[in-house]
C-alpha cells in the first residue's frame, strides 16, 4: 500500500514565539522549527501500516526550502522518499489544492495528515483535500486502546486496514466513535493515536541519501491566491498577579462575590 | 541543508542532525529517569533497549562494521549532549564506543574486527576494558596479570579491579604480562577475551560515591585458556601501546562529557539563582552569585572550545596525544569547580538529593580519577613540554 503523508514545518511549540511589533507576523530570528507534532504521528502511523501491509511512505511538505529538514526527519524515521513543494505561506484551501494535484500524480491508497498544524491550528486542510478529491475522510484518528497498551508497545497501527477499507477510532466529545472508510481515503491523526518513534542515528545517516523531489508550486498550475487573509497577530493579555488568601472562608467568599464562579 | 532554522548554540555553532537527535533523546527520555537511576542504582533495561535502537552503541565504530563511523569531532559533540544527564546512561554503552572497542578497532586483526565490532555496534555484545589491578593503577606498565604461553594458547591468571561494565561484558580487552616483570610495557600484551570462558569470575559491584547506575567490578582470571588468535593484532608485546592509544581517545570522550556536565550544572545554577529569593530579591541579582556564574560559564567555554578543536585536529591526524591529556586535565578539573559553585549557589538545597547539582557534584569527582588521574595527565603533558622537538 502506498501512503502519502504530509509534514509541515512549524515553529517549535516549546519556545515562545515573538510577534513583530506591527502585528504582521512572527520574528523568525532565533526561532527553532520542527515537524508539526500531529504530522509526526501521521508518519509513525504510516510506517506501522506499511510494516504490516507492505508498501511505501512518501512524505510531502509544502513550504520554504528549509522544510527539507522536516522531510529528512521523516525519512530518518523510515519513510522512503520525499517531495518538497516550494512555496511561501499558503492558506488551508491552497494547501488542499496543491495536495490534490500531488495525489493525482502519486495515486496513493491513503493520505495521512495531522489533524491540524500546531502553528495556526486551522484544522481544515485534510477535510478540504478529501472534499476536492471526492474521497471519504476520517478525522481525529485515535486508538481504542490507550497509549500505554501492549498494542502500542508492540507498535501496532491504530488504523486497521482490511479488504480495501480502513477502520478508524475517532476521538469525539466524551467517547470514541469507530467508523469504516473505503480506500482511497484521507485520514487525519489526533494526539492519542501513537507515540512517534525517535529517528535512529543510522536512520539519520541513511536519510541523507534518500531522494527528495523539489517541485516549484508555480509548476503545478494550482490557483493559490489566498482566500483567507490574516489581519493581525496579538499577544494574549498579560495575566494579572495572583492573590494569597488567608483561609478557605476568604477563598469561597472571593469565588462567590468577586469571581462570581460559584 | 543547514538553514537559518537550525538551532544555534550560544557560540553560533550549528548542531548536526545526529547531535540534535541525541539531544532530544537525552532531554525527553533520559533526564526524566535520572532520579529513578539514582534510587535503583540501575539503568532500566527498557531504556538500554531504547539506546540500542537509537544506535548509540555504534557511534564510533566504522560503517563497514555496522556502526555510524562518526569522526572524533562529531563524537565529542554527541558526548557533550550525553554529559548533560547522569553519566550512568553513557556508561551503559560508553565502553562499547570507547575503551572497550578501541583496542580491537585500532590494533585488531581483520578477523578480530569482524568477530566483535558488528556485535559491539548494535549493543548485542558489551565490550569492557581491563587494565587496572589491585596493585597496578597509575603505573599501568607494571601489569601483573600473567599470560603464560602453552602450546596454541595462553593461560591467564590475575585480578583486574574497578572494571566498568564487567558484569554485562561479552568481551574484555585484557592487558596481561607475556614478558618478564622487568620488561615493563614491552612485556604487556592485549587480549580480546570472551567473557564466558571457564575460569573467569566477576566480583560483586563496588559501592561508589556517585555515578550510581554505572557498575564496576573485579574480574578474576583463574587459569583462563585463550587461543593465541585472541592477541589483539596478533603480535605479543604491543598491549601497552594499544592501551595508551585507546586511552587517548577515551580521554577526549571524558573531557567532552565534562563539558556537557558543566553546561548542566551551570543551567541548574542559573535557573535556581533566578527563582530563589533572599533579602527580597532573586539571588541572581547579587554580584557575588553573578561572579560564580560568570566564572563557570567562562570555564565552560574554554573547555568546550579546546575539546572541539583538539578532536578536529585528531581527526586530521594533527594532534599530539598529550593534547588529549590537556583536554582531560582541564575539563575534569574545571567541572569540579563548576559543580562546586553550582552547589554553593543552591545553598543548603545543593546538599539535598532532590536537586540535580547534588548528584552532579558527586558524579563529577570520578572524572579526575579514571582513565588517568589528573597527576598522570600532568606527567604526560610535562613530558611533552620537556621533550625535544
Ligand atoms: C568508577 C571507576 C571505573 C573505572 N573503570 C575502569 C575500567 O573500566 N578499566 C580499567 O582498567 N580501570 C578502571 N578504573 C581504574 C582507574 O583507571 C584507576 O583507578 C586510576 O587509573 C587510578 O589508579 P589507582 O586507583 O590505582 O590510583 P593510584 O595509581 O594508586 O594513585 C593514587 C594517587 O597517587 C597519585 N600518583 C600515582 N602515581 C603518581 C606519580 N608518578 N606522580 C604523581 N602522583 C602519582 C595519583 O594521581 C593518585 O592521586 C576505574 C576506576 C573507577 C573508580
Amino acid at each position: 500500500m502506498k501512503i502519502l503523508v504530509t509534514v509541515k514545518r512549524v515553529t517549535d511549540y516549546e519556545r515562545k514565539v515573538k510577534i513583530k511589533p506591527d502585528g504582521s507576523g512572527f520574528e523568525t530570528e532565533g526561532m527553532n522549527f520542527v515537524p508539526n507534532p500531529f504530522d509526526e504521528i501521521a508518519v509513525e502511523e504510516a510506517l506501522r501500516l506499511t510494516k504490516e501491509h507492505g508498501g511505501d511512505v512518501v512524505v510531502v511538505s509544502i513550504g520554504p526550502n528549509d522544510a527539507t529538514q522536516q522531510i529528512r526527519q521523516a525519512l530518518a524515521m523510515g519513510a522512503q522518499r520525499g517531495i518538497l513543494v516550494q512555496a511561501g505561506e499558503l492558506d488551508s484551501d491552497a494547501v488542499a489544492r496543491v495536495l490534490q494535484k500531488l495525489v493525482e500524480k502519486e495515486n496513493p491508497d491513503l493520505v495521512l495528515m495531522g489533524k491540524q498544524a500546531t502553528d495556526d491550528d486551522a484544522n481544515q486542510a485534510g477535510q478540504l483535500l478529501a472534499g476536492y478529491l471526492g474521497w471519504p475522510q476520517a478525522t481525529f484518528a485515535s486508538k481504542t486502546e490507550g497509549l500505554e497498551s501492549a498494542e502500542e508497545k508492540a507498535q501496532k497501527p491504530g488504523v486497521k486496514v482490511a479488504d480495501g477499507w480502513a477502520s478508524v477510532a475517532r476521538e469525539a466529545d466524551g467517547g470514541i466513535e469507530t467508523i469504516k472508510v473505503q480506500l482511497p481515503a484521507v485520514i487525519t491523526t489526533d494526539l492519542r493515536l501513537n507515540h512517534p518513534r525517535f529517528a535512529s542515528l543510522p536512520g539519520i545517516m541513511k536519510a541523507k541519501k534518500k531522494p527528495i523531489e523539489e517541485i516549484p508550486v508555480a509548476s503545478l498550475g494550482v490557483d493559490i491566491t489566498p482566500k483567507v487573509r490574516v489581519l493581525k497577530y496579538e499577544e494574549p493579555p498579560a495575566r494579572l498577579a495572583g492573590v494569597k488568601v488567608a483561609d478557605v472562608d476568604e477563598l469561597v467568599n472571593k469565588l462567590k462575590n468577586e469571581a462570581k464562579v460559584i | 541543508m543547514p538553514g537559518e532554522g537550525v538551532p544555534k548554540e550560544l557560540d553560533g555553532d550549528e548542531l548536526s542532525e545526529i547531535r540534535l537527535a541525541v539531544r532530544r533523546f537525552v532531554r525527553e527520555r533520559l533526564i526524566p529517569h535520572e532520579a529513578q537511576v539514582e534510587d535503583e542504582d540501575e539503568v532500566p533495561e527498557a531504556l538500554v533497549e531504547e539506546m540500542k535502537a537509537l544506535g548509540l552503541f555504534g557511534l564510533s565504530i566504522p560503517e563497514s562494521y555496522g556502526g555510524l563511523g562518526l569522526g572524533l569531532e562529531e563524537q565529542v559533540g554527541v558526548y557533550e549532549e550525553l554529559g548533560y544527564t547522569s553519566p550512568a546512561f553513557r556508561s551503559v554503552f560508553g565502553t562499547n564506543v570507547g575503551i572497550g572497542s578501541l583496542g580491537i578497532l585500532l590494533d585488531g586483526t581483520e578477523s578480530q574486527r569482524q568477530a566483535y565490532l558488528p556485535r559491539l555496534a548494535t549493543g548485542e555484545l558489551v565490550g569492557s576494558f581491563a587494565l587496572t589491578e589491585p596493585d597496578v593503577g597509575s603505573d599501568a606498565a607494571a601489569v601483573r596479570t600473567r599470560a603464560r604461553e602453552d602450546g596454541d594458547s595462553y593461560v591467564l591468571d590475575g585480578t583486574k579491579r574497578y572494571i566498568t561494565n564487567a558484569a554485562r561484558a561479552g568481551v574484555f580487552t585484557v592487558m596481561a604480562r607475556t614478558g618478564s616483570p622487568a620488561s615493563r610495557g614491552d612485556g604487556v600484551t592485549a587480549f580480546a577475551v570472551d567473557a564466558h570462558l571457564p575460569g573467569i569470575e566477576i566480583g560483586a559491584p563496588e559501592r561508589k560515591m556517585g555515578q550510581r547506575g554505572a557498575k564496576v567490578c573485579d574480574v578474576i582470571f583463574d587459569g583462563v585458556r585463550v587461543p593465541k588468535s585472541s592477541i589483539i593484532g596478533g603480535v605479543p608485546g604491543q598491549g601497552f601501546k594499544t592501551a595508551m592509544k585507546t586511552l587517548d581517545v577515551g580521554r577526549l570522550h571524558v573531557a567532552a562529557l565534562c563539558v556537557g556536565a558543566m553546561q548542566r550544572a551551570l543551567d541548574e545554577a542559573a535557573r535556581f539563582a533566578q527563582t530563589r529569593e533572599q533579602f527580597g530579591r532573586p539571588i541572581a541579582e547579587f554580584q557575588l552569585i553573578q561572579a560564580m556564574l560568570a566564572d563557570s560559564s567562562t570555564e565552560l567555554l574554554a573547555a568546550k572550545t579546546m575539546v572541539r578543536a583538539t578532536a578536529a585536529r585528531f581527526d586530521r591526524g594533527k594532534a599530539p596525544s598529550a593534547d588529549a591529556s590537556r583536554c582531560k586535565l582541564f575539563a575534569t578539573e574545571a567541572l569540579g569547580r563548576v559543580a562546586d559553585r553550582a552547589v554553593q549557589i543552591h545553598g543548603g538545597a545543593g546538599y539535598i538529593a532532590d536537586y540535580a547539582v547534588e548528584r552532579i557534584y558527586r558524579d563529577a569527582r570520578l572524572f579526575r580519577l579514571y582513565e588517568g588521574t589528573s597527576q598522570i595527565q600532568q606527567l604526560i603533558i610535562a613530558r611533552d613540554v620537556l621533550s625535544p622537538g
